[in-house]
């Protein structure tokens, strides 16, 4: 096996040296009828040539010839190839959690600097090094907020992605914690009349997402001011961080999360990502997950080190801010060096490229007659109406080589026929004629079959 | 002149300084391409009230000085390609450059999680195989790869017990958890709503029979329990353990954290364990990353199955693999998308790359290597609980405390000698533990370097334990004020 390092003869001194005669020995400890007898049902031994064969007939059977108009909390965006260049240095990726310290000033620099990154993006006071991704990332900040406020109720943003909000039911269902939605409104944003009426001294924090599942900015300045005149606390999810790059940052939130995918980390089937969770400095004490502080060596030298460990597990046991142990460091890592490389210009560049094309996009598909239902601002991603069945466009799209986006009836039923369409610097303006042009024709055998349904009716 | 000489260091890399420093005006690391569709104006379109001029104190770098910034600061870390890395529990092994290289597959990296099925079988069938052979590896019957690391992975299995609990009458109050589990064990526990009540180990570091017998009571829901344990030791009496537990209605969850040790030579399913986690970035391979990402696989008997995380890959009859999100006894999902598939990947490519008797020979080497090290020390180091470990061994610093030398002075005078130090003060059942796990990845020629630093620390804490008290000597930094750290937080660079 090629990534053993000892030889027969390494392993008979070794075990000379242990005093035993056989390795089966030195499993005596575990009683015979719980061994494995005889070898395990598995695929392999392959060589790495057939690894890598393997592999690349799955990776064919993808849609990696499609161009796509898919977002929903996973974003296509260009990876320069400086960051995985980058991140493949052995000393990043096949290093531990940095204990010690000495040892790990490399991944601490970069972790303080990521940390750094995101509270300049979110207009916080502090970020953490990270969380799993930006659902369980959400729902630590729900955790957060209750064990600040000490209430037994959270408002949610019916915007704010169904499977965050799965993810944090999933999380308080034993806790005695009510969990309540607010609709949006006809602009897609959170509807506020609803927020004004649902907040009451129960409640904990209320959580909306900007810009939204449907891809509406939210009204951050109106839900603060209801959200903090009720004493609740107010957590902005932010699934897009790209979109911070052009759009004011959520400053009067208490507590900023979300997703850092966009970041330099490939969209991947849905993982690994990298959850982030900034937020103002009187709460640094209740944030989970790790955290990176600067200090000094003996000689006064600047170094980092993990900080403020007593809130974690491995300190205080059950009585934990969270249970979270690993952050998403390499993850973090990609997302440190993508910013950088992109720097200020970059970003607000690539910013401003993405708002240029989904604005295309979207006038592209109001041209052929589609309707945006939503009138709220909109940064890379919006819905549309489609003409006729939106199974049927999807699918004609789909022959195109196209993914057209996320069918919302899957989350949303009373959005039936409605598309959320998101348009990154990925898709180019061919695609986008291409896409408006499926559109032109559906509504053309939209229309006929209107025509042809009224002359059924008058009939 | 003498200034300038007095000001010198090693190396520019020795010094580098955060990017914020390093940022000055008008530069970029990347140019865009050409926009393709009109531009329109940011203040126009998101309106005056959206609108963010800039964004205040972001670097502006070239690439190259990125690529410089970077790769200095790798330097002074330490990993698994650099050399032997001891850590106890954390099994520190070769992470393979193959694995690297297929996870990033345009197809694997460049699928949306909201792709239509038929496009995405590809990927489908990685995460269905890459579940199959880890049941095939626990015995159990399901898995589910949603969680995203170990401790995710525990709060999911106890999560699962609750909901077959509650659904059988009654979710009982308490998990059981032996006091040399791991932090993330309890805390888990915490968050599933349950109430943690610690029992003993015995003399030999095991669970007490007597004492299991008297905690499982009604009110139990189950026993949480790694095996091999913290210690480095297989529960003897593991199958005795899971029919107390079942006898009296609960259930036995076990923290696969120490996997490495039993791969391919014994089943958690044959030991009467109803759900466990795994660590794909400890038994199989994925990077540890500095940190994550992890993976944390729950496996479960068919008891729980129809409690996992929805959705569920399954295989349908033509061969093809779907979603299914009709799972009404869930428990619910515990992450957006299915988990961290690029983690799967990796996994699957490592399982591939053995067979099955590839990860037996693996498992017999990582147990090899660890009873060698226990052989070659416990004449230097006190070793509290004497009998064959497996993966890991355990000693303490009882001998060289008695000088006043504790077991994180020994780790980083470790540093100098140019290896990662082993886990340090854990379990806590063992008071200042050296924690000490080799893996399959250590030769016997690296080891025995190992070795020899170890014992020549142990005659310098005899010799001078004031020299050792203040290591590592060799490092970029001296030891870190952590105090001050935690006092008085800088958790950001500022202008």
């Amino acid at each position: 096996m090629r990534y053993l390092p000892n030889s027969p003869a390494d392993r008979a001194a070794m075990l000379e040296a242990t005093g035993h005669r056989s390795v089966d020995e030195l499993f005596e400890q575990i009683p015979d009828e719980l061994k494995v007898h005889g070898p395990l049902n598995l695929p392999g031994p392959l060589a790495e040539s057939e690894i890598v064969e393997f592999f690349r007939a799955a990776a064919s059977q993808s849609a990696r010839k499609h161009a796509s108009f898919l977002g929903a909390g996973a974003y296509s965006h260009y990876r320069p190839v400086v960051v995985d260049s980058l991140l493949s240095r052995g000393e990043f990726f096949t290093a531990y959690t940095p204990y010690q310290a000495e040892l790990a000033q490399g991944t601490l620099q970069a972790m303080f600097e990521f940390q750094t990154l995101i509270a300049q993006l979110t207009g916080m006071d502090v970020s953490n090094a990270s969380l799993y991704d930006g659902s369980t990332a959400t729902t630590e900040a729900v955790l957060m907020a209750l064990r600040i406020t000490r209430r037994q109720e959270v408002l949610v943003a019916r915007t704010l992605h169904p499977e965050y909000r799965q993810v944090l039911a999933t999380y308080v269902q034993h806790q005695g914690i009510a969990v309540r939605e607010i609709p949006y409104g006809g602009s897609g944003q959170v509807d506020l009349d609803q927020l004004s009426a649902a907040l009451t001294p129960r409640v904990a924090a209320v959580v909306i997402q900007s810009p939204n599942f449907l891809g509406a900015l939210e009204q951050v300045r109106q839900v603060s001011e209801l959200t903090h005149r009720n004493q609740s606390l107010l957590i902005v999810t932010v699934t897009e961080p790209l979109s911070l790059a052009i759009t004011q940052p959520p400053g009067e939130a208490d507590i900023v999360c979300g997703e850092a995918q966009s970041f330099g980390v490939p969209v991947a089937f849905g993982g690994p990502y990298v959850g982030f969770l900034a937020c103002r400095e009187k709460f640094l004490r209740q944030m989970p997950g790790r955290l990176i502080g600067q200090t000094a060596d003996t000689e006064g030298r600047r170094g980092f080190v993990l900080t403020l460990a007593t809130r974690e597990q491995h300190i205080r046991r059950e009585k934990a801010t969270s249970n979270i142990c690993t952050n998403q460091s390499l993850c973090a890592l990609a997302a440190t060096i993508y910013l950088c490389l992109l720097g200020k210009h970059g970003l607000r560049a690539l910013a401003e490229q993405n708002l240029a094309k989904a604005h295309y996009a979207a006038d592209q598909l109001v041209a052929t007659g589609s309707a945006l239902p939503f009138s709220a601002p909109f940064f890379n991603e919006f819905v549309v109406r489609t003409p006729g069945d939106s199974h049927e466009l999807l699918a004609a799209l789909e022959a195109q080589q196209i993914l057209g986006g996320l069918d919302l009836e899957r989350f949303y039923p009373e959005l039936k026929n409605h598309l959320l369409v998101c348009a990154t610097e990925t898709v180019s303006r061919t695609v986008i004629d291409r896409m408006a042009a499926v559109y032109q024709s559906a509504a053309g055998g939209a229309s006929a079959q209107a025509v042809g349904a009224g002359r059924n009716t008058s009939s | 002149m003498k200034d300038r000489i007095r000001n010198a260091r090693p190396h520019v890399t020795r010094n580098e300084n955060l990017i914020f420093e390093r940022s000055t005006p008008g530069k970029s690391g990347v140019d865009l391409a050409v926009l393709d569709v009109p531009a329109v104006s940011g203040e126009q379109t998101l309106g005056a009230d959206y609108f963010r001029r800039e964004v205040e104190g972001f670097p502006e770098i070239s690439e190259l000085e990125v690529i410089r910034h970077f790769t200095r600061l790798s330097t002074w870390n330490y990993g698994v390609d650099t050399g032997l890395y001891p850590l106890g529990s954390c099994t520190m092994k070769y992470n393979p450059r193959v694995n690297e290289v297929v996870a990033r597959l345009e197809g694997l990296a460049t699928d949306h999680p909201y792709a239509p099925e038929p496009l995405a079988q590809g990927c489908l069938r990685v995460l269905h195989e890459t579940a199959r052979c880890l049941a095939e590896i626990t015995g159990m019957d399901a898995v589910s790869l949603q969680p995203a690391a170990g401790a995710h992975g525990e709060l999911t299995g106890i999560l699962m017990i609750r909901a077959c609990l509650a659904e059988r009458g009654n979710p009982r109050k308490v998990i059981l958890i032996p006091d040399s589990a791991h932090g993330t064990n309890p805390a888990s526990v915490s968050i599933s709503g349950y109430e943690v009540r610690n029992i003993k180990s015995n003399a030999q570091g095991c669970v007490d029979l007597a004492g299991l017998e008297q905690a499982m009571t009604e009110e139990v829901a189950g026993l949480m329990l790694t095996n091999p344990n913290t210690l480095g030791i297989f529960e003897p009496q593991i199958h005795e353990i899971a029919e107390i537990v079942h006898a009296r209605g609960g259930l036995m969850y076990m923290d696969g954290a120490n996997m490495n040790a039993l791969v391919g030579l014994a089943r958690p399913a044959s030991f009467g364990v109803d759900v466990m986690h795994l660590n794909l970035h400890k038994t199989f391979t994925t990077p540890h990353g500095g940190g994550g990402p992890g993976s944390g696989p729950v496996a479960v008997r068919k008891v729980l199955e129809p409690y996992l995380p929805a959705p569920v890959i399954e295989q349908t009859a033509d061969g093809t693999y779907r979603l299914d999100y009709d799972r009404p006894r869930s428990i619910g999902r515990v992450r957006a998308f299915y988990g961290n598939f690029g983690m799967a990947v990796r996994a699957l490519a490592y399982i591939l790359a053995n067979g099955a008797a590839g990860l037996r020979q693996t498992t017999e080497d990582a147990v090899l290597t660890a009873n060698y090290v226990l052989a070659r020390l416990k004449d230097a180091f006190d070793l509290p609980y004497d009998r064959p470990c497996m993966h890991e061994c355990v000693f303490s610093d009882k001998r060289q405390a008695a000088r006043g030398v504790r077991t994180m002075d020994i780790a980083k005078r470790l540093i100098d000698y140019g290896f990662h130090p082993y886990t340090t003060a854990f379990p806590l059942i063992v008071s200042g533990a050296l924690m000490i796990e080799p893996t399959e990845s250590a030769s016997k020629a690296e080891l025995d370097e190992f070795i020899e630093a170890m014992r020549s620390i142990a005659l310098e804490v005899e010799e001078d334990p004031q020299f050792v008290l203040k290591a590592p000597y060799t490092t970029r930094v001296t030891r870190l004020d952590e105090v001050t750290a935690a006092r008085k937080p800088i958790l950001r660079w500022k202008p």
